[in-house]
């Protein structure tokens, strides 16, 4: 199966782009290999901006770019974005209503042993309480093309965050896509797996598990966690007899949470929210914590069982 | 110059009364900021205020976001908008904030967290240089605000850069809200640290219109260089009780207050008129 990071897709994606409109603009802080910019940077060089090891004034340039007029695309590691110049993300981008598109990269735990100062587990958290911010968590390579070509080409404010390492296909280079609605990828009635970004690759195989089991599930990718597809998350919950939420993030304030804001509102349902418990994540290869913390296949079908047995 | 210090001394008027109808406001600061404000709006600028996204226009920063009354008063004033907008400050839900936002005409960017304005100025003055836009980037900042690191990144940038479309004027009335900046943080040496990043600079009195002007209109102070225009001001300028007192940062008047400041102002433009 081909492995390509959705980071180079997205990367491969603005070179294409960039060549076809000048007002596309990239600025990183020194994280041109991190990103995998060296493309861009060299054959884009007047629409590449380098700021050093500098996020907050990444984002305001960027900003102040986007301002002039230039679909700007700020990239680097989501930990830092999402931390460092969370201010300026909140003001400069969303309260000013900017054309700016945060690429946040090898996000989650994808730096693994590398520890908390590398992980974001917060970014969905507080992102999506941002008026203004459009979230995306984009679950393979097409989809992170698709993705970026969409916002190359919509004026929106948004946060984008994807893994670093290579992860499985999922669609296929036909598939489409619409912002701000999920994709259904396995109907069953017994249990929905909701999950985002890195983890629908996981909550897919945890389905195929089940099934060998004799429980049908949904598997729903809902890579916009803003807006975010309520009519999709409401349908599972009333066509199935509970929802398992999977996601590469605190349990706390991300996707399970959006879930459960809303069914627990509209429509009440049995609910099980996987992700990283609230303790700094242990050091290890990203599959490793995938593991430790439930989110690979076996995780994810261990908690739906129990979830339909209580 | 006569007809800009009588239009400053307006707008002091207009930003005092604003602060008192709102019940808040930051009354120190503002007043500091009125003459760099004018210069810039009645005098240095390319701007149309019948057409505020005029492509080709001057772009400014108010970095400083707390000192918007006396950016609303100017843009009012400037024919941005109507004085009826004006009086809406402090009412429910007027498009006046407390800080600067993109509703109001003439505003290019929200602000008011301190440390932002002049990365935005970055943004915008390295657009122009590589598309070949015409227009010059100012950014209004703070001395206390300078307690903030990121401004420092956004100045290595802008040298870095060689943004000479850039130019940064300091509003340096050497208070903040909590006492003397040098007490608080010291700052200093602001022009050793500006220009180590690679910026041209120069101080002027910011509370003389000719000083202002003179310096601003000979920006770029050198080519292939930001400009930082250090202007010293007192916090508080034009009111003799307000003047380098940091408990009017953000102080309201009172009604006496008020009939004295209103009186103090008034006596300044009648001299004007005479002289």
């Amino acid at each position: 199966m081909t492995k390509i990071p959705c980071r180079k897709a997205i990367t491969d994606t603005l070179v294409e782009e960039g060549k076809q409109n000048p007002d596309l603009f990239v600025v990183t802080s020194d994280a041109r290999g991190s990103v995998t910019l060296d493309r861009f940077a060299d054959e884009l060089p007047e629409q590449f901006v380098e700021v050093g090891i500098a996020e907050q004034n990444a984002v305001g340039v960027g900003a102040g770019l986007a301002l002039a007029g230039k679909n700007v695309f700020v990239c680097g590691p989501a930990s830092f974005y999402s931390a460092r110049s969370l201010e300026q993300i909140k003001v400069d981008v969303a309260y000013s209503h900017t054309n700016v598109k945060i690429i946040g990269v090898s996000g989650g735990v994808s730096y693994g042993a590398l520890g908390s100062t590398h992980h974001s587990l917060h970014d969905i958290a507080v992102m999506r309480t941002f008026p203004g911010l459009n979230v995306y968590l984009p679950s393979d390579r097409y989809q992170a093309r698709w993705l970026t070509s969409f916002l190359c080409h919509h004026e929106e404010s948004a946060y984008v965050r994807v893994g670093r390492n290579a992860v499985p296909d999922i669609y296929d280079e036909n598939e489409s896509f619409e912002a701000g609605r999920a994709k259904i990828l396995r109907e069953g009635g017994d249990v929905a797996l909701i999950a985002t970004g890195e983890c629908v690759y996981h909550a897919l195989q945890a389905a195929g598990n089940l099934a060998e089991q004799g429980i049908e599930a949904t598997v729903m990718d809902i890579f916009t966690l803003k807006p975010f597809d309520k009519e999709a998350v409401l349908s599972a919950a009333r066509h199935t007899l509970c929802l398992v939420t999977v996601e590469e993030h605190s349990v706390f304030g991300g996707l399970g949470a959006a879930v459960a804001e809303l069914c627990s509102q509209e429509h009440p349902v049995r609910l099980k929210i996987l992700g990283i418990p609230d303790e700094n994540a242990v050091h290890g290869k990203p599959l490793e914590l995938f593991a430790h913390y439930g989110l690979d296949a076996s995780g994810i079908s261990r908690a739906a069982r129990e979830l339909l047995n209580q | 110059m006569k007809e800009l210090e009588k239009i400053a001394l307006e707008v002091r008027k207009k930003l005092i009364q604003n602060i008192v109808h709102a019940g808040g406001g930051h009354t120190g600061g503002s007043l500091s900021s009125v003459d760099i404000l004018v210069a810039l709006y009645f005098q240095i600028m390319n701007i149309d205020p019948g057409h505020p996204g005029m492509e080709e226009r001057d772009r400014f920063i108010m970095s400083k976001g707390h000192s918007v009354e006396a950016l609303h008063a100017v843009l009012s004033k400037r024919g941005f908008f109507s004085e009826e907008v004006l009086d809406t400050y402090g009412e429910f839900n007027s498009i006046l904030a407390g800080h600067p936002t993109r509703k109001v005409p003439g505003i290019e960017v929200n602000s008011g967290a301190l440390g932002h304005g002049l990365s935005v100025g970055v943004g915008m003055a390295l657009a122009a240089q590589r598309s070949g836009y015409p227009y010059r980037t100012f950014v209004l900042m703070g001395d206390g605000e300078h307690g903030e690191g990121s401004i420092m990144e956004a100045a290595a940038a802008a040298g870095h850069y060689h943004l000479d479309s850039l130019r940064a004027i300091l509003d340096r009335n050497r208070l903040q809200i909590s006492g003397k900046t040098e007490d608080v943080m010291r700052i200093e040496n602001l022009e050793e640290k500006y220009r180590a990043c690679g910026w041209s600079v120069r101080a002027c009195d910011g509370h003389d219109m000719k000083d202002l002007i003179e310096n601003l209109e000979s920006c770029p102070l050198e080519k292939g260089k930001p400009s930082l225009i250090i202007a010293r001001t007192t916090k508080g300028r034009g009111v003799s009780f307000m003047e380098n007192r940091a408990n009017w940062h953000h102080k309201v008047p009172g009604d006496t207050e008020l009939e004295q400041a209103m009186k103090e102002l008034d006596e300044k433009l009648e001299r004007i008129s005479h002289d």
